[in-house]
């Protein structure tokens, strides 16, 4: 039965494989011409997972090689870790119409270039925070466990593939999770943009969303709907649950708990097809790499081996040195193009960034006014929590970007203006964090704290005072953040919007880069992207930093 | 049980110290260059020397610097001068042929038993029938039959260092080294585990010339070792080293037994002065001044509670004022390790006198056990003005300041300059609780600032 499942389920991967690869070796077709029957959803499904899927693998493969060359060598780690903090601020949108057009210059006259295209856009949404997780795991390992290994002689890969990446295994899964949820919200966004004068479509759930609300099509919306939150449902299930259930074993703690289950992986678990592929392929080959390392190894020890080294060093100079000059002389370009700005328009910058900075904050601010007292009565009832969890999980991982064109077609249906609609659109895609973070940091205050507020009488203000405000406040600290660097990143996409073969939009740093996007405007196009990257990274080092050490050290909840 | 023997590779009677060592250390030493040009020295020069067929302790007051001399010798760690000789030869970089204990298990918890025990081979470029039959063989041996397919954390402690004994052993190695294996393990699993280990040493069941054990309990080291290296600290250099004429198995209640461990408690209280040797030990090799370090130029403050302080002289005061410090942990039921710092505070602050491992509490030490809660603070006070300088800068310091703070950092840096970074702040965390008892000064980890008391 288990084997059924599995034979059936590889099926229908590599159906969707081939179905996909058709269409990327097809010619180019700027605009794919997107069907509104419901019919065609499946299909549109697994093309937009599949761009994922391929997205993710890239992120997965960069990260571990980010950061493992940022752990063994400090000196790399000393360029690399802040540019790893630059990139992650840069606004992922920024990038669309550069990689595009090069994308789209590389391959011609295939449809690969444009697909290559939004997969690298949602490449750079989501491969800095596993990279960052990665090289934190690796610096984490444990003295012993490190010392373990070397003293045993372990070779690189059997370092990497019994220390290393076990360790980081969990870190590894969450940040994966994370980074799958917000690359839909890119994936949605650069599956249909305008670049000038020229319109781009790919096929998929993004494009049918957007072309269904723009058509003013309620029925096609609420199948795009539908299928987005069934997607979003079966990712969870047969992936991500088991791949949590699965991680389980690398936990470091020491005494047994209770550990997640899964269906998915039980069933996997049973079936006897993966379990001889195991046999026949994995493990051989594992074998044979250990030993050919291992033998590499014991031949490299017995002959002085100062030679290739100092080679590699030099390569590797060469190599740092290279990649510093281009990047200087990127940068010198940059500037070069930038300085044909006048004065007047950067006046007009600077007012544009305060207003895209009042509409982030006041997002964030009504964020927490409803997600706090919410998450913490869904936190400290039980009840509650058990039906609201899963709905709130839903409800938080369907990208804003899907609902967006959903939500301006009912806010102007009612009367209401761009402005409003850019921060309902910054809300729809931020609160969802804090409102998970609170939750989580309500379910965790102690129940002997909660007995003692009791005994004390404190009831109402002083009980939220006392007790859940400091309690629940590195939790909110942590939803903040996120949720700061998603709204102003959600900016771009919420100031200036395509809707209906008109162009919607209000006064902002988003709107900005937008305009410079269509307009292809390359000097505004950098300079506003500069300046958002760095109030995202001022706002991060001076804010949210400072308030982190303060949860760290006052606000900890220490067992 | 396996019925494998392992023929010992060289006779005992002609191991001692007239074989060849399988591992030698040579002026070992373990400094830190600040950046102002002065250094740090954690490890004074050490020579030691690992004979085969011996087992050697090396016992010290936690802190003291045991695991880095350890550390230095499997070549995880770089000495900063010195040299450590394999076999007569000069190690590299890549550890020598020895298998490591380690206090904290240091398992892998993704791998199942067998798994852990196979790694190393595998490491070694073992193929996998070869590297079944060797790790099942040395699983049974230690006892782990039918846990192969566990996970560590299934297993309760002492099983789990169990796998870590199956582990160092597998690979054959020429020496074991063990960094307080038993010291996580409750008592009577860690007196399982060390009879078990002394069988299998005794009966050659298991793979290995020699072992080097590094320890906190002094019992431990008299119930295990050949030999036994005293270490004193700050910084630390070898304080006695001898060999125990004792026969095994040895039992804790003989008289030999007790003049022993009451003489390392002697020399672990007062190292600065000369004890005589009971007749069951015999000295290992004749030591130059070499390893005699220069005085330290620092006072370094003892990790203790003022409050344990205050407690400790109330017993003693109720022992009739003078006690023998071996005795005193035993009823107490505290390792030296948690006693003698207390004791060393309780003498550096003039409450107590220490000779010849007795305690002899002062008048001012009855002063405090007798006083009540504001009473003993006045007179902690008063001894940490008179006896710490680094209290008594940091008083000064904030008196002299108008608005009465001080950043932690300023003292930090001082410190910085005599200890290693983490010993430096834990000087420091001892400093701040102590200047927090006696009500000098308080702390406020926010901002990270001394603040003077009101009176």
């Amino acid at each position: 039965m288990a084997d059924a499942v599995v034979f059936a389920g590889l099926l229908a991967i590599l159906y969707v494989l081939f179905a996909s690869g058709r269409i990327w070796f097809a010619p180019f077709t700027p605009v794919a011409n997107i069907s509104a029957s419901p019919r065609a959803l499946p299909l549109y499904a697994a093309y937009s997972l599949v761009r994922m899927a391929v997205a993710y693998g890239l992120s997965m493969l960069f990260a571990l090689a980010y950061g493992l060359t940022a752990a063994k060598s400090e000196r790399a780690a000393k360029i690399m870790l802040p540019l790893l903090d630059i990139l992650q601020s840069i606004p992922v949108l920024s990038f669309l119409p550069g990689v595009m057009l090069a994308m789209v210059a590389l391959f011609p006259g295939r449809q690969l270039g444009l697909e290559l295209g939004s997969i690298l856009l949602i490449f750079t949404g989501q491969a800095w925070n596993i990279a960052f997780s990665f090289y934190a795991s690796l610096k984490g390992i444990p003295r012993e466990l490190d010392e373990a290994a070397r003293l045993y002689r372990f070779g690189k890969w059997q370092r990497f593939s019994e220390l290393e990446l076990p360790f980081a295994a969990i870190g590894l899964v969450w940040n994966s999770m994370m980074s799958v949820a917000g690359g839909w919200f890119f994936l949605m966004a650069c599956e249909m943009f305008v670049l000038g004068q020229s319109d781009f479509r790919l096929p998929g759930l993004g494009s049918y969303l957007q072309v269904a609300a723009g058509a003013g099509d309620t029925r096609a919306i609420l199948w795009g709907m539908a299928a987005m939150i069934m997607v979003i449902v079966l990712l969870d299930q047969l992936v991500w649950r088991p791949a949590i259930a699965w991680s389980d074993k690398f936990k470091i703690e020491t005494v047994e708990g209770v550990p997640p289950q899964s269906f998915v992986l039980n069933v996997l678990r049973r079936s006897g097809i993966l379990a001889a592929f195991y046999r026949v392929a994995i493990q051989p080959l594992s074998e044979r790499v250990t030993l050919a390392v291992a033998a590499r190894k014991t031949s490299h020890t017995k002959e002085t081996n100062d030679a290739p080294n100092v080679a590699l060093e030099w390569l590797g100079r060469a190599t740092g040195a290279i990649v510093l000059l281009a990047i200087a002389w990127l940068a010198y370009r940059a500037l070069l193009s930038m300085a044909e700005l006048g004065q007047r328009e950067l006046i007009v910058l600077a007012r544009d960034a305060g207003l895209t900075f009042v509409r982030v904050n006041v997002s964030l601010l009504l964020g927490a006014l409803w997600a706090v007292p919410a998450g913490v009565w869904i936190g400290t009832t039980p009840r509650v929590a058990k039906v609201a969890q899963p709905l709130v999980q839903v409800a938080a991982s369907v990208p804003a970007t899907a609902l967006f064109p959903v939500l301006l077609l009912l806010l102007i249906r009612a009367g209401g203006g761009m402005g409003l609609a850019a921060m309902a659109l910054m809300l729809l895609g931020t609160q969802w964090y804090i409102l998970f973070n609170v939750i989580a940091g309500a379910m965790a205050i102690p129940t002997d704290l909660k007995e003692a507020t009791r005994v004390f009488r404190f009831t109402g203000w002083e009980r939220w005072r006392r007790l859940i405000l400091p309690a629940i406040f590195p939790y909110l600290v942590t939803g903040m953040l996120t949720a700061s660097g998603g709204a102003w990143n959600a900016s771009i996409v919420a100031e200036y919007f395509h809707f209906q073969g008109q162009t919607l939009s209000v006064r902002g740093l988003g709107a900005a880069i937008s305009r410079a996007t269509d307009a292809g405007n390359l000097p505004v196009l950098l300079a506003a992207t500069i300046v958002m990257s760095l109030i995202v990274v001022t706002m991060n080092r001076t804010l949210w930093q400072r308030l982190y050490r303060l949860a760290a050290t006052r606000y900890k909840l220490e067992t | 049980m396996s019925q494998t023997n392992y023929t010992p590779l060289v006779n005992d009677a002609a191991g001692g110290e007239n074989g060849e060592p399988i591992l030698e250390g040579r002026g070992l030493e373990k400094f830190y260059l600040q950046p102002d040009g002065g250094r740090v020295q954690v490890i004074s020069p050490t020579d030691l020397k690992i004979m085969p067929g011996k087992i050697l302790a090396l016992l010290g007051p936690s802190g003291c610097g045991k695991s880095t001399l350890l550390r230095m010798l499997t070549g995880l760690s770089r000495p900063s001068a010195g040299e450590v000789l394999w076999h007569g030869q000069r190690l590299d970089g890549a550890p020598p042929n020895v298998g490591i204990v380690f206090q904290s298990f240091a398992l892998f918890p993704w791998l199942t038993v067998f798994e852990n025990v196979e790694a190393p081979l595998e490491a070694r470029g073992v193929p996998a029938i070869e590297r079944h039959k060797r790790a099942l063989h040395i699983l049974d041996a230690v006892g782990l039959d039918g846990f192969e397919n566990a996970y560590p954390k299934e297993l309760s402690g002492g099983m789990k260092q169990r796998v870590g004994f199956a582990r160092a052993l597998v690979i054959e190695p020429e020496v074991l080294f063990m960094d307080e294996p038993f010291s996580a393990l409750d008592v009577l699993t860690a007196e399982t585990l060390r009879g078990e280990l002394l069988e299998l040493w005794h009966d050659r069941k298991i793979p290995t010339r020699a072992i080097f054990i590094v320890t906190h309990n002094i019992e431990e080291a008299v119930v295990l070792a050949d030999r036994v290296i005293v270490l004193a600290s700050n910084p630390a250099h070898i304080r006695e080293d001898f060999e125990i004429m004792l026969p095994q198995p040895r039992s804790r209640k003989s008289e030999p037994f007790e003049t022993l461990v009451d003489h390392i408690y002697r020399v672990l209280t007062q190292p600065e002065v000369r004890h005589e040797a009971p007749a069951t030990t015999k000295p290992a090799e004749i030591r130059t001044g070499a390893t005699t370090p220069a005085p330290p130029r620092y006072l370094r403050l003892p990790h203790a509670r003022a409050g344990g302080m205050a407690g400790f002289l109330e017993i003693l005061a109720d022992h009739g004022g003078h006690e023998d410090l071996h005795r005193l942990s035993h009823q107490l039921m505290l390792e030296a390790d948690d006693l003698l710092p207390i004791v060393e505070a309780c003498a550096l602050l003039g409450f107590v006198s220490v000779a010849e491992g007795e305690a002899e509490i002062t008048d001012m030490g009855r002063a405090v056990a007798a006083a009540d809660i504001q009473k003993r603070k006045q007179l902690v006070r008063d001894a940490l003005l008179a006896h710490v300088p680094l209290l008594c800068q940091m008083s000064s310091a904030l008196q002299a300041k108008a608005d009465g703070t001080m950043p932690l950092e300023f003292f930090q840096d001082l410190l910085d300059e005599h200890f290693s970074d983490d010993e430096a702040r834990r000087q420091l965390e001892t400093a701040i609780q102590w200047g927090r008892y006696a009500e000098l000064f308080d702390y406020d980890s926010v901002t990270g600032r001394l603040k003077k008391s009101q009176p």
